[in-house]
């Protein structure tokens, strides 16, 4: 799906400055597949917006190639791309009924009248939104706008649509619901989308592949499960999910695995991801779901001890917030069972993992 | 408390009269209550309109009021000739010059009017009607009526006076305005008369009024459609750069509004008068004969230039402020659906800035319909208003009637086309911001 051979999307060494002075995008590589659903994710200012832009053509790039199929499209007018594009405030016009809103583009592609209304139809049926086609946009809530603009993002059938935070004016149990059914759409209509968000709950659920962006390039482009898991350095562990992290010398690389050593002399083992050598800093990350209470740690194991701060009661499990090696937010989440009785807020309490979860990273 | 219920989502016990009417918890109408608690507020609201609404009254809705009366008001004949008038209702003008008892009627009027000295007053409103009237009073002086033996025939005595007097005339124009109202002034304003045979078109010569409302019209249309032509792209620029640059274009648009208004409009004649800049560059660069320079001035071409350059902002600004409120998105959307530039401006861009061109349109037009300096200082004799002819009325003929007529009919017309425009257009589609 990475081959370049069959890439439906490429950029090749794109780079973008508005002022001249700093890149907003440095160096930007990436290949989409067809049908695939790919998100760029990031924190505001990662240049993630830019990128999508400079697809649809609303900004230039200042360096290098954007292909679309096999042919460079960067003189290429936006309105002569024939992508699809749901922006996030709808732009809905609203002076059409929301029927007028989706014949517009087949209207400008001159379809015959019969055609228009067959194809507005359809596409509103898609949505669940037979019924709205008379009214105006703004007699309808924030989710069945959205749909609508999904519904004209998609009525001319292009291959390729581009999603600009589609889903960040909704509330939260609407957002998750429409976060599945443009999941469902996709699947259905195999076009190839590329999403732009910056909440990576709706990046994990939705997405064949994810990009992280930061400070202007992508920190690591995988598959949602290796994003989270196996994260390639500290910038991304830190970004998906809840993360602890823990700061340490490497001691002695050892194949797979390094030997690290904390700031009060304590020796751990922890997966060499991304560290240096014996006598770099490195930055340890782990999740929380990964760490487990065990009241004899011994030193020089996997495991450390630390003092017990919050217990925070979830229902199904229990959040502990501890101080752990100068860390006063480690947090680790343990099932709701006998166990956590036998913590005290202000005792000690031992940890320990599977050196396999304890991923060394860069030190950043 | 009676609905303590009422904050845990349970419907509270309603207490109802007998007639169905929701009463408060001590059995008062519930609205008497609302009425009641929400008086002071009201009160406070009203007091501090009140130094405006007193403003307003004294300044602007009471001087228009007078002014609509005026223009229909016509005490002065019935006033000075009060005797006279009741004679001359049984005269008719077909059976000649009217008899004795109108003739002593007039003369005992007469006395007291030129004793009061109020005569020739009469005699000027009456010149209004009929030209020669004001001299005709004049000549009826104290001097000459102190001569006038009463017991003798007094018609040929007047005659002697005046031998218009011996004429009907005179007679009939003081029975046709005898009437306390008239309509004479708005049959003036529409070129028209109203004589003893009835209602009648003035001389075409003599015909203005119309002509000057048509004029009127017109120019403030044109002058609307050109600020609109050019005041839309520069409403566009200042809606959609950045905002830096926004704010010096902004400074230069409303620029005019900080020069006073003569200032510019004398400006415009030194610019476009035969000898002025604008000629001399065209004669310069050769687009124009030295011997056929351009009339730019003095004339509707005068009159259009220097108002389409004074009222601009005034359709510069709700664009602008409509223009603000249209996300860019908008465009990109079109565009990204496959509209092109055009297509993407006019079905998408230019629909939801027609509240703002209407704001506009209707401020310029507005405007430009009373407008009077300008018109005035490089309008000539071809480019004035309506608005000069009235200014005229009430400063120079002193016609202040006549002015008054002018004035509601304007009145009227901008109110019609108001109307129409709230036909066409539709106001809730005007936005100012």
């Amino acid at each position: 799906m990475t081959e370049s051979s069959d890439a439906f999307v490429e950029f090749e060494r794109v780079q973008k400055s508005y002022d001249g002075e700093t890149l907003v995008v440095k160096d930007l590589n990436l290949n989409i597949g067809k049908g695939e659903f790919l998100t760029m994710l990031g924190p505001s200012g990662s240049g993630k917006t830019t990128c999508l832009m400079m697809l649809a053509g609303f900004e230039t790039a200042t360096h290098g190639d954007i292909r679309l199929d096999g042919k460079p499209i960067n003189s290429v007018p936006p309105h002569k791309r024939g992508i699809g594009m749901v922006f996030q405030n709808y732009a809905l016009f609203p002076h059409m009924t929301v029927a007028e809103n989706l014949a517009f583009p087949l209207e400008v592609r001159k379809m015959g009248k019969a055609d228009i209304e067959a194809k507005v139809k359809r596409a509103l049926d898609m949505v669940q939104m037979g019924a709205f086609g008379g009214r105006r946009p703004a007699q309808l809530s924030g989710g069945q706008q959205q749909r609508v603009a999904v519904a004209r993002a998609l009525v001319f059938d292009p291959e390729l649509v581009l999603m600009d935070e589609p889903l960040g004016a909704l509330d939260k149990q609407l957002r998750e619901q429409m976060q599945f059914e443009i999941k469902h759409i996709h699947e259905e209509l195999g076009v190839t989308v590329v999403y732009v968000t910056h909440d990576q709950s709706e990046a994990l659920t939705m997405s064949d592949r994810i990009a992280v962006f930061n400070d202007g390039k992508i920190q690591q482009l995988a598959p949602p499960p290796t994003l989270y898991e196996k994260p390639d350095n500290s910038f991304v562990a830190q970004f998906i999910g809840e993360n602890n992290t823990l700061d340490a010398t490497v001691d002695s690389v050892d194949g797979r695995f390094a030997r690290v050593r904390f700031n009060d002399g304590t020796l751990s083992r922890a997966l060499a991801v991304n560290c240096g050598g014996p006598g770099s800093q490195t930055r340890l990350s782990l999740r929380p779901e990964r760490v487990e209470f065990d009241a004899n740690v011994e030193p020089d194991e996997e495991g450390v001890t630390g003092l017990v701060k919050e217990l925070i009661y979830l229902g199904d499990h229990i959040r502990v917030r501890m101080e752990v090696l100068g860390n006063r937010d480690f947090v680790v989440k343990v099932p709701n069972g006998a166990e956590v009785s036998e913590l005290r807020v202000g005792e000690t309490a031992g940890l320990t993992w599977r050196a396999e979860d304890c991923r060394a990273l860069d030190a950043a | 408390m009676a609905d303590a219920t009422a904050g845990d989502g349970i419907a509270p016990e309603e207490n109802r009269s007998a007639s169905g009417l929701l009463l408060s918890a001590d059995g008062t109408p519930l609205k008497n209550s609302i009425a009641r608690a929400e008086r002071r507020a009201r009160i406070r609201a009203f007091l501090l309109i009140l130094p405006l609404l007193a403003f307003v009254m004294v300044s602007f809705i009471a001087p228009i009021a007078d002014m609509l009366f005026r223009s229909v008001e016509n005490d002065i004949v019935a006033d000075t000739l009060p005797r006279t008038v009741v004679e001359l209702q049984d005269w008719d003008p077909a059976s000649g010059v009217p008899g004795e008892p109108v003739f002593e009627a007039f003369y005992a009027d007469m006395l007291d009017a030129t004793e009061a000295k109020i005569h020739t007053r009469l005699g000027s409103r009456l010149n209004y009607e009929e030209s020669g009237m004001s001299s005709l009073f004049r000549k009826t002086n104290a001097r000459r009526l102190g001569r006038i033996d009463d017991t003798q025939p007094l018609a040929p005595q007047f005659e002697k006076i005046d031998e218009d007097w011996a004429t009907v005339e005179p007679w009939a124009i003081l029975k046709t305005f005898s009437a306390r109202y008239t309509p004479g002034y708005f049959l003036q304003a529409a070129d028209m008369k109203l004589t003893p045979e009835g209602v009648e078109s003035v001389d075409e010569t003599q015909q203005i009024y119309i002509k000057l409302f048509w004029r009127t019209i017109i120019l403030s249309l044109t002058i609307t459609c050109s600020c609109l032509l050019l005041g839309y792209p520069v409403a566009w620029l200042l809606a959609n750069l950045p905002m830096k640059s926004a704010n010096i274009l902004m400074i230069l648009v409303l620029l005019p509004f900080w020069t006073s208004l003569l200032v510019r409009t004398s400006a415009w004649k030194v610019l476009l008068q035969e000898q002025g800049v604008i000629n001399d560059i065209l004669v310069w660069i050769g687009l124009v004969n030295d011997g056929a320079r351009l009339v730019l001035i003095n004339n509707q071409i005068g009159t259009v230039i220097a108002m389409t350059h004074i009222l601009l902002p005034f359709m510069i600004l709700p664009l602008y402020s409509v223009m603000k409120t249209i996300p860019p998105s908008y465009l990109r959307a079109a565009k990204s659906m496959g509209a092109n530039d055009w297509v993407a401006f006019w079905r998408v861009y230019f629909p939801q800035s027609i509240p703002g061109i209407g704001a506009g349109a209707i401020l310029v037009f507005i405007l430009a319909i009373g407008y009077y300096i300008t018109p005035e200082l490089v309008g000539g004799t071809s480019g004035t208003f309506i608005s000069n002819r009235i200014a005229f009325h009430i400063s120079t003929s002193l016609n202040w009637g006549l002015a008054a007529a002018l004035g509601s009919l304007l009145l009227i017309l901008v109110m019609g086309l108001y109307w129409l425009y709230d036909k066409i257009v539709g106001i809730d589609n005007v936005k100012l911001g």
